[in-house]
C-alpha cells in the first residue's frame, strides 16, 4: 500500500538534511511500528508524507497504491485515503470541531466522486465514535482542540480518523501523553480499523502501546534510515536494551 | 496666519460654499448655526492633522463628489429576518412610501426634514449637542459639519421595550451625489430597542447617529456598511450612557474606497456598559479606518472595543482607539482589541491604542497584532481533506468570529457571517 523508496528530505531553511535514503513498505491489511530515538526523523517522515511544507525532496519517492503522493497537495493525499495523527495536534480558535470534520469528510467525498453526507447521517455517525472514544458531546462543540488536555487532543484526533476512514494511517506517537485507560480507548479504536484494505504506521517510544496495537513489523529509525526490521519481539529488545544497544548490535551485524 | 491654516479656511469654505443650507424649525436653525460656527473654528481636517495620519481626508473635503457607478443590486435585503420596521431614505429623503407606516408599540418617529416649526421638541436637548461635547479632546468636523447641513434624519424616542427593531435603508438612484444625514435616539429609562442600518446611500455618505441612552436603559446597534466598491463615507456615533445602560454597536464593512467610522462613547453613569465593535473585510481598493473613543466616567462601568479586519490585494485597515479612564471611574472595566489579518504583503493594518488612566483601581487592557494566516492550522486542515482555499476561508472566518460575538442577536450575527462566507468565497 505504501511504498516509500530510498527518500532523501532536507529542511527548506538551511538544508540541513533529515531523511538520508529511507526504504519503507507497508502492506494493505498490516500494522508496522516504527520506534527510534529523539530526533530520528520519525515526525520528519510523517510530515513530508502528510504534505507538510517547508522540507524538500532531494531524492528518492513516496507512492500509495503505486500513486505518487509527494507530487500531491496534502488534501489531495487526504482524498486519496492517506491520514496522520499528529504528534502535537493544532488548536484552531474559531472553527468548531464538528464544522471541521464536516467539512474534512464532505471534502474528502466529493474528491472521491462520492455525496455529501446528511447532517442527520453525520450527526449519528460522530456521536457513535465518539462515545467509543469516551469523547463527550461538550468537547466536540468546542473549537478544534481548545482548551482540550494533551490525552483528549489524542483522543481527538483518533476521532478524526474513525469518522474519515483513512486507508494508510500514520500515527505520530499517539500514545504519549495518554493515561492507561485512554491509551487501551485508543488502542481499541485503531484495532477496530484493522481490516484487510488498511494499513497503519505506528510511531512511538513505548513498547506499552504496541501491547494493545499488536505490530506485524516493527522498525528501528536512526539519523534518518530504517536500520534494523523485526518481528513484536524486536520492540521488547528496545525496551530492555534500549536503542544503544541495539545500534551497536545493528552496526555490528 | 500660517500657510497651512490659511488652506484650511479655503478648503473647509470650499465645501461649506457647495452645500446647500436646510431650512427649518428655529431650534434647529440655531444649532446648526453653532455647528457651522464650530465648523469654521476647527476647520476641516488636513493630511499633516495628527487623528488623520493613517487615512488621508482628501476625498472627504473635496467640494465635488467623484461618480460611483450604480450598479444592479443583487443583495437580498438585510437584516429580513428580524422583521424590522424599515425606514427609508432614497437619495438622503426619507420616503415615507417605501417605508413601513406604523411605529412599533413604545417608539415615537420624526423627522428631521419634517419638523412641525414649534418649539419645544424632545430632540432639541440632544441634537448636536452630543457632537458637540464629542468635539473635545479631539476635533471631528465632519460631524460638525453634518449637524450644520443635514436636512434629514430621523428623530427616534423609545419609551419601552421596542417590539421590533427599527431598520434605517439607505438607497440611492443616482451615481454622484453627497448625502448627509443625522439622526437622533433617545432610550428612556429601562426601554430597549434595536436600531439597524444597512445600504450604500450615496457615492459619499456622511451620517451622525446621537444616542443617549437613559438610566437601566439598552440600546443594540448593528449597521451593514455597503458594499460598492468606490463609494466613500464618514460616519460618527455619539453615544452618553446613563448609569446601568447598556449600549452595544456593531459594525460589518464590506469594500468600500474608503470608509471613516468615528464612534464617540461616554459612560456617564455608574455601571454601565458600552461595547463598540466591527469586522470588516476589503480587496484591493480599500481604505477602512475605525477611530473610537471611550470615555469611563461612572463607577464599575465595564467597555469593549473590538476590531477585526482582513486585508488583500493592498487594502488598508485602521484602527485608532482609545479608552479614557476619568479620575471618578474607579474599577472600570475596560478592553480593546484590534487585529488585521493580511492574506498578502501588499496589504497593511495600521493601529494606534491608547489608555488613558486618571483612576488608580481599574482593569484595562489592550492588543493590537498584524499577521497572516496561520500555516500551521491550515496544514492541519488541509491534512484532513479540506481544500486551501475552503480552509482559508475558514481559519478567516474564525479570525472575524470574535468581532462578530459582540452581536447581541443571534440571527444578526448569523446572517452577517454568511455575508463575510460569501464574501470570502467570491474572493478566493
Ligand atoms: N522545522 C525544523 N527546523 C529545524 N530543525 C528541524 C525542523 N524539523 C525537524 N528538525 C530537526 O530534524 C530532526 C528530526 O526531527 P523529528 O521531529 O523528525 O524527530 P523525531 O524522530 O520525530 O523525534 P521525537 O522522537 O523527539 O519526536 C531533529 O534534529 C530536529 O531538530
Ligand atoms: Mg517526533
Amino acid at each position: 500500500m505504501l511504498e516509500i523508496r530510498n527518500l532523501h528530505v532536507e529542511l527548506e531553511e538551511g538544508g540541513k538534511p533529515i531523511l538520508k535514503g529511507l526504504d519503507l513498505t507497508v502492506e494493505a491489511g498490516r500494522v508496522h511500528a516504527i520506534m527510534g530515538p529523539n530526533g530520528s526523523g520519525k515526525s520528519t517522515l510523517s510530515y513530508v508524507l502528510a504534505g507538510r511544507e517547508g522540507y524538500v525532496v532531494t531524492q528518492g519517492s513516496a507512492r500509495l497504491d503505486g500513486e505518487d503522493i509527494l507530487a500531491m497537495e496534502p488534501e489531495e493525499r487526504a482524498a486519496a485515503g492517506l491520514f496522520l495523527a499528529f504528534q502535537y495536534p493544532v488548536e484552531i480558535p474559531g472553527v468548531g470541531n464538528m464544522t471541521f470534520l464536516r467539512t474534512a469528510l464532505n471534502a474528502q467525498r466529493k474528491a472521491r466522486g462520492e455525496e455529501e453526507i446528511s447532517s442527520g447521517d453525520f450527526l449519528r455517525l460522530v456521536r457513535e465514535k465518539a462515545r467509543a472514544l469516551n469523547i463527550d458531546a461538550e468537547m466536540l462543540k468546542r473549537p478544534i482542540n481548545v482548551g482540550f488536555s494533551g490525552g483528549e487532543k489524542k483522543r481527538n484526533e483518533i476521532l478524526q480518523m474513525a469518522v474519515l476512514e483513512p486507508r494508510m494511517c500514520i500515527l505520530d506517537e499517539t500514545d504519549s501523553g495518554l493515561d492507561v485507560d485512554a491509551m487501551r480507548l485508543v488502542a481499541d479504536g485503531v484495532n477496530a480499523l484493522r481490516d484487510a484494505g488498511r494499513a497503519f504506521l505506528v510511531i512511538t517510544h513505548y513498547q506499552r502501546l504496541l501491547d494493545h496495537i499488536v505490530p506485524d513489523v516493527v522498525h528501528i529509525m536512526a539519523d534518518g534510515r530504517i536500520v534494523r526490521s523485526g518481528g513484536p519481539d524486536l520492540a521488547l529488545e528496545v525496551e530492555t536494551n534500549g536503542y544503544a544497544g541495539i545500534l551497536g548490535a545493528g552496526a555490528a551485524a | 496666519m500660517t500657510m497651512q491654516s490659511t488652506l484650511r479656511q479655503e478648503t473647509t469654505e470650499a465645501l461649506i460654499a457647495a452645500l446647500p443650507r436646510p431650512g427649518g424649525a428655529a431650534w434647529l436653525g440655531a444649532a446648526r448655526d453653532a455647528a457651522l460656527e464650530r465648523l469654521r473654528r476647527m476647520g476641516l481636517p488636513q493630511r499633516r492633522d495628527e487623528y488623520w495620519r493613517f487615512t488621508d481626508p482628501g476625498r472627504l473635503v473635496s467640494p465635488a463628489v467623484p461618480a460611483v457607478p450604480l450598479r444592479e443590486d443583487d443583495e437580498k435585503p438585510a437584516f429580513a429576518a428580524v422583521e424590522p420596521l424599515r425606514i427609508v431614505f432614497v437619495d438622503g429623503r426619507f420616503d415615507a412610501a417605501a417605508s413601513d407606516p406604523l411605529a412599533p408599540e413604545g417608539v415615537e418617529i420624526g423627522h428631521l426634514g419634517r419638523l412641525e416649526p414649534a418649539e419645544g421638541h424632545w430632540a432639541a436637548s440632544l441634537f448636536g449637542v452630543l457632537e458637540a461635547e464629542g468635539q473635545k479632546p479631539v476635533p471631528r468636523p465632519f460631524a460638525a459639519l453634518n449637524t450644520a447641513f443635514a436636512a434629514e434624519g430621523a428623530l427616534i424616542r423609545v419609551r419601552g421595550e421596542a417590539s421590533r427593531p427599527i431598520h434605517l435603508v439607505y438607497r440611492r438612484t443616482g451615481d454622484g451625489a453627497e448625502v448627509l444625514l443625522h439622526h437622533v435616539v433617545r432610550v428612556e429609562g429601562g426601554a430597549s430597542v434595536t436600531l439597524l442600518e444597512s445600504g450604500v446611500g450615496a457615492a459619499r455618505l456622511n451620517t451622525v447617529l446621537e444616542v443617549d441612552v437613559a438610566e437601566g436603559s439598552r440600546f443594540h446597534h448593528v449597521r451593514l456598511q455597503g458594499r460598492d466598491p468606490a463609494r466613500i463615507a464618514v460616519t460618527h456615533l455619539f453615544a452618553r450612557v446613563a448609569g446601568q445602560g447598556e449600549f452595544r454597536s456593531f459594525t460589518l464593512g464590506f469594500n468600500g474606497a474608503l470608509s471613516r467610522n468615528e464612534a464617540f462613547v461616554t459612560l456617564t453613569g455608574d455601571e454601565a456598559v458600552a461595547h463598540v465593535a466591527g469586522a470588516a473585510v476589503g480587496d484591493g481598493d480599500f481604505h477602512h479606518d475605525d477611530t473610537v473613543f471611550v470615555t469611563h466616567r461612572g463607577r464599575g462601568c465595564e467597555s469593549r472595543q473590538v476590531f477585526k479586519k482582513v486585508l488583500r490585494h493592498g487594502a488598508v485597515g485602521v484602527f485608532q482607539g482609545k479608552i479614557l479612564v476619568e479620575r471618578t471611574a474607579q474599577k472600570t472595566d475596560g478592553y480593546q482589541i484590534s487585529q488585521g489579518l493580511l492574506l498578502d504583503e501588499r496589504s497593511q493594518f495600521l493601529a494606534k491604542p491608547e489608555l488613558e488612566i486618571y483612576a488608580d483601581d481599574v482593569k484595562c487592557s489592550h492588543g493590537s497584532t498584524a499577521g497572516a494566516i496561520d500555516e500551521t492550522a491550515l496544514f492541519y486542515l488541509r491534512s484532513r481533506g479540506v481544500p486551501a482555499e475552503e480552509a482559508r476561508d475558514l481559519l478567516t472566518l474564525a479570525f472575524l468570529h470574535e468581532a462578530l460575538d459582540e452581536i447581541p442577536d443571534e440571527r444578526l450575527a448569523g446572517e452577517l457571517s454568511e455575508k463575510l462566507e460569501g464574501w470570502l468565497r467570491r474572493h478566493r
